[in-house]
């Protein structure tokens, strides 16, 4: 599990990436971004359609390669690797189609694939599965991230969007993770669950992971953000502490006023 | 907990705490708790349907609930409950298998030349159910390895060639003569459980469904690998994105599917005392009928074992009352075909409930 917030040190980084460049063809996606973010904190990307918020994400899960530049985590450079390797190193991705077992109920989901089951000596198939083990673990990290969901054997088909939205999140933190990347998780969610949600990503805050949050509203980022990152056509053009006083500058880096690089 | 959930109460704006408060303490509302019944229901739809036939027919005749009857409906549909059970796993999958009828026929085909030219019962036994795997692994593999678009071409392609291969290899003729077990396990009584004189009423071949039942609720609900089945079907996506080896599971179901497909040929041999290369015609419709009677969706994920034995026993039921009525045969094809239909609408209905039960939470629980 993760460790909560106390260790959470704004001096070394969880994520670093250098110089990020990618192109597709002729088109370039990244052109140059830097960015790090350190435990425990909440770094929004802002940046309109095609600013290269997507590609960006995806080059750090490990789904798209660099052409050049460097992703380091923990000091450990993970360029180039692929996504079940960046997993592996404690990165999950909560994209927006959630990538959710509909069929399942949150213990599976959260489980699958990394089932609890024994004995160690039969290939992982043919263990027989603990299903109380997994419950109890799964009832655990819900409480912890005060997530609260009706009926725990229910199938995800069955839940709100919100309670869908946090079971997803849950998950991408399950398993020791150091750094969440969330796309867009209020988009289809109505105003109390988008509140229920971001209360999520406090609780990820105080629970010492980094997360990397891209949203197109600024409000919520302003909630609970500590610092924005604003991405246009492939460049980062400015990086602050979003709030109501700097909001304008922020729309502004966005949509590419003339005086985007005056502060 | 408490002071953990102060912390966080400090940092977090104070309006958005209350709903979360509420929450966990909104009692259910009544629509939601209509929601729930209605949705138990519709999910008790496969076992209601059996129920609604068997209370009909045991009214319409008298010889329909006698021990003798209930033995016959269950040595019927031992070999459509056997099918179904591995057509179940592949359709969890979003798969389908057309050949498991022709495998069938191969299987017996395959079992009783052994037992003819061989004389031994362990090598027919072995060579009818290695013959079902095989067949059912060529399927797995065309699929997976051979990358052909969707399980219906190559189990499409495997009912003509395993059917071809079966005609074949006897001539087109039945090859008479089973080993003594197998004819034991197809045809016998168990004499020993009362109520049906010396011989008995109870068909082997319903413990022999029971024995693959119990195995296959084990693996559906208790090992890893029946876990990833399910996740397969319901996102092979995310499957694939959590390390779950897809492929192996995908082809695992087919060798389940086709293995099954060898156990329904020894029960076959045994009912007819001999391996017939049509045996199996048209047997993997009744499989297929059956589990989507049993509620399994063809867009995967869902079905479970028992509710798969119900449909077998639902169009088995059928089959028997419309005989011991003395209505037409062929009725009983239209009346599949009905059942189908009324079972596949509750689906709908069950789905459209489920929706609904949905957008409720979003209201109540946020």
């Amino acid at each position: 599990m993760t460790a909560l917030a106390s260790g959470a040190d704004p001096t070394r980084p969880v994520l670093e990436v250098r110089d990020a460049c990618k192109r597709f063809g002729a088109v370039v996606a990244l052109d140059g971004v830097t960015l790090d973010v350190a435990a425990g904190e909440v770094l929004a990307l802002l940046g309109d359609n095609g600013a290269g918020k997507s590609t960006l994400i995806k080059a750090i899960s490990g789904v798209h390669r660099l052409d050049s530049g460097s992703v380091t985590l923990d000091g450990t450079d993970i360029t180039g690797a692929t996504a079940m390797t960046v997993r592996a190193h404690g990165v999950e991705t909560v994209y927006q189609d959630l990538a959710l077992f509909d069929n399942l109920d949150p213990a599976a989901n959260f489980f699958a694939g990394r089932e609890l089951a024994r004995p160690a000596w039969l290939p992982r198939g043919l263990r027989l599965m603990r299903h109380r083990a997994m419950g109890e673990r799964t009832a655990e990290l819900l409480d912890r991230l005060q997530v609260r969901l009706p009926d725990l054997d229910a199938v995800v088909a069955l839940m709100s969007g919100g309670q869908r939205q946090a079971v997803a999140v849950a998950r991408a933190v399950a398993f020791s993770s150091r750094l969440v990347i969330l796309d867009e998780p209020t988009a289809a969610l109505g105003l109390r669950e988008s509140a229920r949600v971001l209360d999520l990503v406090h609780r990820l805050k105080d629970n010492g992971v980094a997360v990397i949050l891209i949203s197109h509203s600024m409000d919520q980022v302003m909630a609970v953000a500590d610092r924005a990152l604003v991405l246009r056509r492939g460049r980062s053009v400015g990086q602050t502490v979003p709030t109501t006083e700097n909001h304008r500058q922020l729309v502004s880096w966005i949509v590419g006023a003339t005086d985007a690089r005056a502060v | 907990m408490t002071e953990h959930g102060g912390e966080v109460l400090a940092t977090a704006p104070e309006e958005r705490r209350p709903p979360v408060a509420e929450a966990a303490v909104t009692p259910r509302s009544r629509g939601h708790r209509g929601l729930t019944v209605a949705l138990a229901a519709l999910r008790a739809g496969p076992p209601a349907i059996l129920l609604v036939l068997i209370v009909v027919l045991s009214l319409l005749s008298d010889v329909f609930l006698s021990l003798e009857n209930v033995g016959n409906v269950l040595k019927q549909s031992a070999v459509i409950c056997v099918l179904a059970l591995g057509q179940l796993l592949v359709v969890v999958t979003r798969g389908i298998d057309l050949s498991v009828g022709s495998n069938l026929s191969l299987s017996a085909v395959v079992g009783a030349i052994v037992w003819r030219d061989q004389g031994s019962a362990t090598l027919a036994v072995s060579a009818a159910l290695a013959t079902g795997t095989l067949v059912g692994l060529i399927n797995g593999l065309l699929y997976v390895k051979g990358r052909l678009p969707h399980p219906f071409i190559p189990t499409l392609a495997m009912l003509t060639a395993a059917s071809g291969l079966a005609l074949y290899l006897s001539h087109s003729e039945t090859i008479q003569g089973v080993p003594p077990v197998v004819n034991e396990i197809g045809a016998g009584r168990i004499a020993s459980i009362p109520g049906g004189g010396d011989v008995g009423w109870f068909p082997t071949a319903a413990l022999v469904v029971l024995a693959v039942a119990v195995v296959m609720v084990l693996v559906t609900r208790g090992l890893v690998w029946g876990r990833w089945i399910y996740a397969v079907g319901g996102n092979p996506e995310a499957a694939l994105r959590n390390g779950i080896p897809v492929h192996a599971v995908l082809i695992s179901v087919y060798v389940a599917c086709g293995f099954l497909a060898g156990v329904a040929a020894l029960l076959t041999m045994g009912k007819g005392d001999a391996g017939s290369p049509t045996s199996g015609a048209l047997a993997e419709l009744d499989a297929i009928a059956a589990v989507i009677i049993g509620g399994a969706s063809f867009l995967g994920g869902r079905g479970s074992v028992v509710n798969a034995l119900t449909g077998a026993l639902v169009i088995a039921v059928m089959r028997n009352g419309l005989n011991l009525l003395g209505i037409d045969p062929n009725w009983q094809y239209i009346a599949t075909g009905a059942v189908i239909v009324v079972a596949v609408e509750l689906d709908v209905a069950r789905g459209y409930v489920e929706r609904r039960f949905r957008s409720l939470q979003a209201v109540t629980a946020s």
